[in-house]
């Protein structure tokens, strides 16, 4: 496969991946706020966290739900916004039409113009949509219709090369996000250390769980919700689909069948390339922690690291496979 | 009876579909009959349709002006024009003469040049021509094959005759839509469809790929196809074509050349690559050899084609024949090379750096129409009825400062097809551009793109200023009857 083309699937995945879970952010930043009109400013944290808090204020004088949810679903000056990465990931896919699956890039087409024509209702009712996400929810529609293109990249693509960039880069991208959902919440959840390890059916840690589709399948593996089982869960389950551990082991599969394909393992008579051992260090790393050594180390500075290793691996992977020859 | 056509004129121009008195003509008959059966306002429903499904499928071009991205649908006319498959027999024939004939003046220019010798084409024409490449002076390409892929613009005039227009040997576009508009007219008139016998498209890409492969000596050479990239406004047709032919879709920084041979950048390093399909410019290809400001084309790439290592098609140089002067001189070469009468006519055409065509052409300005040697698109054009004094001037002026750049030919009275507009059914101009294949044989792919400029009287059908497609049936005019025996394809 052309380096080009494998370059673009794989961001494709990954701006849709994005474009889902910031969706996901919104929808359960709304539920919060909801559950708690008068409380802390729960939008604040949001901006925060994406990493973009000095755009944003030079866009908008305050942290409102419409400034908020408007910057992060349709300021397309704003690189990460859902709109910006939906239609990244549709200029990707334009650019490499003829390696993906017509069904592939006509639902992709169409979700576009889904958001494009949000954008209108948005200027219609300023205060409804931001509260609500527009009567019949945007963010719930973007949701439905990301996992609709990964069963459509799951059923109509051959498991070649181009298949496993994709599922390499909406791995990479889980993961990352799943770790800023936790680190949002956790900080506006769980003010002091004191609280860890209090059995409290929270409606509020329901909610985060729902916000990744985590809530039933942990439910059925610890019943009660305490803290470290949450971050245990997030972070280091193995079966989970959401689970920074299980996302890392499934894209380890992938890279290793994308090495496997070429010649890339043999120049220096080592086992793995440097993406695969990049990627398998990390994987070795999570396995050595329990949820409690991480919540005492810090979980943001957890969740920072985690995120450079991350970028480490990214990185790797675009010397490896996509930067080639002179 | 008569619904749709029912006040339909041809107003004193020679129509595709219906004859002087207003009846349908023998080929176009079926399709009259069941477009009259459809239910009112059904025939724009189902145009509607059609453009909701262009939009849908993404197949649309970019407005570069308007940073809301927003993209065009390529406008589509669902009443397709219909050639009758005795007609097509005689299109067919003269543009396999033509392509033959070009090819072999492409061969001559740049190796003998006998016909410049034999004084059949002016020597200082072919030197003053932009298009000629120094690089390929002696140079034979693959099989001896210059332009591999044609599509020539014909246009039938009030007379009924058809004419050639323009050749179109360097990148010509278009042939996606021809296969595209044959899908959604199939999805759309399924049974009026099955009832005309219409000849199929569908082997085109097929037919491309071979005629590709043929140009390289490996058992299963690796094909590519180079567009510019997808900002291009044929990259919907770039992609379509590759995916078709299930081959890769490059950009020049996907290429690289090591020892005058191609590779391409894949996930598991370089790989060879035998033959391309390149849809840039020889202006563009290689920044080496031609324009050296190109970022689109592929460092050393003519190098590796003259040693030998790389087909392209069409091949570097072609585009000499594509010079809108030595276009004049095309049914001449057609009598040089092949001893034969050219079977298709050019538009009668006046050569500006002929002294009494120049005087000709200066005193007539107002009703001929004036042509740049070396400008697509519609560009670089006078027509004379629609122009005022002032850009008659400027043609003149232009005329005289490099007579050598300009032909200049009657205003000719496109012939017109029904088409759809909101008020119901008119006739507009039309032209007509089949696409030529010359790969082990010549191949012309039955029918085409038939442009249509969509405003009332128009004559100017480019899809940059206003002009829309069609599709093109090329049908048995006795209904029952096989149009050809390639049908069973």
């Amino acid at each position: 496969m052309l380096s080009r083309v494998a370059d673009s699937i794989y961001w494709m995945a990954r701006y849709i991946e994005r474009a889902e879970n910031l969706a996901r952010f919104i929808d359960v930043t709304q539920y919060f706020s909801l559950d708690q009109p008068d409380a802390t400013n729960h939008w604040k944290p949001l901006i925060q966290v994406t990493g973009d808090e000095e755009l944003f204020l030079k866009r908008h004088d305050a942290f409102t739900p419409e400034a908020v949810v408007h910057f992060l679903t349709f300021d397309r000056e704003y690189s990460h916004s859902i709109l910006a990465s939906l239609t990244a990931a549709r200029e990707n896919a334009r650019s490499v039409r003829e390696a993906i699956s017509s069904e592939v890039w006509e639902h992709l087409n169409d979700f576009y113009h889904g958001v494009k024509s949000a954008e209108q209702q948005f200027q219609d009712d300023v205060r409804a949509f931001a509260r609500y996400g527009s009567a019949d929810n945007l963010f719930d529609w973007v949701k439905r219709n990301s996992l609709i293109f990964e069963g459509l990249i799951d059923s109509t693509m051959s498991r070649g090369i181009g298949w496993h960039f994709a599922n390499l880069g909406r791995l990479l991208e889980r993961a990352d996000k799943t770790s800023r959902i936790l680190d949002v919440k956790y900080f506006t959840l769980l003010p002091s250390l004191d609280h860890v390890g209090t059995t409290f059916d929270d409606l509020q840690w329901s909610e985060l769980l729902r916000s990744v589709s985590a809530f039933e399948m942990y439910r059925k593996q610890y019943q009660t919700i305490t803290v470290p089982r949450v971050v245990q869960f997030l972070v280091l389950d193995e079966m989970f689909p959401r689970a920074v551990r299980y996302c890392l082991a499934e894209a380890f599969s992938s890279l290793k069948a994308i090495s496997n394909n070429g010649l890339k393992r043999t120049d220096d008579g080592r086992l793995l390339n440097r993406a695969e051992q990049e990627l398998a260090l990390l994987c070795a790393e999570l396995d050595s922690l329990g949820a409690t050594t991480i919540i005492q180390r810090g979980m943001h500075q957890f969740v920072d690291h985690l995120q450079r290793r991350l970028n480490d691996v990214g990185d790797r992977v675009y010397s490896q496979f996509l930067l080639v020859g002179p | 009876m008569n619904h749709q056509f029912q006040n339909y004129q041809t107003e004193g121009f020679y129509d595709e579909l219906f004859d002087e008195q207003g009846r349908p003509r023998a080929g176009a008959r079926t399709l009259v009959e069941m477009i009259d059966a459809l239910p009112p306002g059904e025939l724009t429903r189902r145009q509607k349709a059609i453009d909701q499904a262009l939009l849908k499928m993404g197949i649309t071009f970019n407005v570069y002006s308007d940073q809301q991205g927003t993209e065009k649908i390529f406008p589509f006319d669902i009443v397709p024009r219909i050639v009758e498959a005795m007609q097509w027999g005689h299109i067919e024939a003269g543009l396999k003469q033509r392509i033959k004939a070009l090819n072999c003046f492409i061969q001559d220019v740049y190796n003998e040049q006998q016909i410049v010798n034999d004084n059949v084409v002016p020597r200082e024409l072919l030197q003053e021509a932009k298009s000629f490449r120094p690089q390929c002076v002696g140079f034979t390409p693959p099989r001896g094959i210059w332009c591999h892929i044609t599509g020539t613009d014909l246009v039938r005039s009030g007379d009924g005759a058809i004419y050639v227009l323009e050749d179109n040997l360097r990148c010509p576009s278009g042939v996606s839509y021809v296969l595209q508009n044959r899908m959604l007219m199939k999805r759309s008139f399924p049974k009026i469809f099955s009832a005309s016998k219409v000849r199929p498209v569908i082997d085109y890409p097929s037919r491309l790929y071979d005629t590709l492969i043929h140009l390289s000596d490996k058992e299963r050479p690796t094909v590519v196809v180079l567009t510019p990239g997808s900002f291009n406004s044929a990259y919907y047709e770039h992609s379509f074509l590759a995916q078709q032919m299930g081959v890769q879709l490059v950009e020049g920084r996907d290429l690289v050349v090591h020892d005058k041979r191609v590779f391409m950048r894949t996930t598991n390093g370089l790989e060879p690559v035998d033959v391309i399909y390149r849809r840039i410019d020889d202006d563009f290809m290689d920044p080496l050899a031609f324009r050296a400001d190109s970022m689109l084309g592929v460092p050393g790439l003519m190098s590796a084609y003259v040693a030998g290592n790389v087909a392209l098609a069409n091949a570097p140089g072609t585009g000499v024949a594509d010079d809108k002067v030595i276009y004049a001189f095309v049914p001449e070469m057609i009598r040089y090379y092949l001893n034969e009468e050219p079977i298709l006519p050019n538009v009668p055409t006046y050569v500006c750096q002929r002294p009494d065509d120049r005087a000709y052409v200066l005193a007539h300005l107002s009703e001929l129409v004036v042509k740049a040697a070396n400008e697509a698109g519609g560009y670089g054009m006078l027509i004379g009825p629609a122009s005022t004094k002032e850009e008659q001037a400027e043609f003149a002026r232009r005329i005289q400062a490099d007579p050598r750049n300009y032909i200049a030919q009657p205003t000719l009275s496109l012939s017109r097809v029904p088409t759809i507009f909101e008020q119901g059914i008119e006739g507009r101009h039309v032209d007509l551009r089949p696409y030529i294949l010359y790969g082990k044989s010549i191949w012309v792919l039955p029918g085409g793109l038939t442009r249509v400029a969509l405003r009332k009287g128009s004559l100017v059908v480019n899809s940059s200023q206003g002009g829309g497609s069609k599709d093109t049936w090329v049908v048995a005019a006795v209904p029952g009857q096989v149009a050809s025996a390639e049908e069973s394809l």
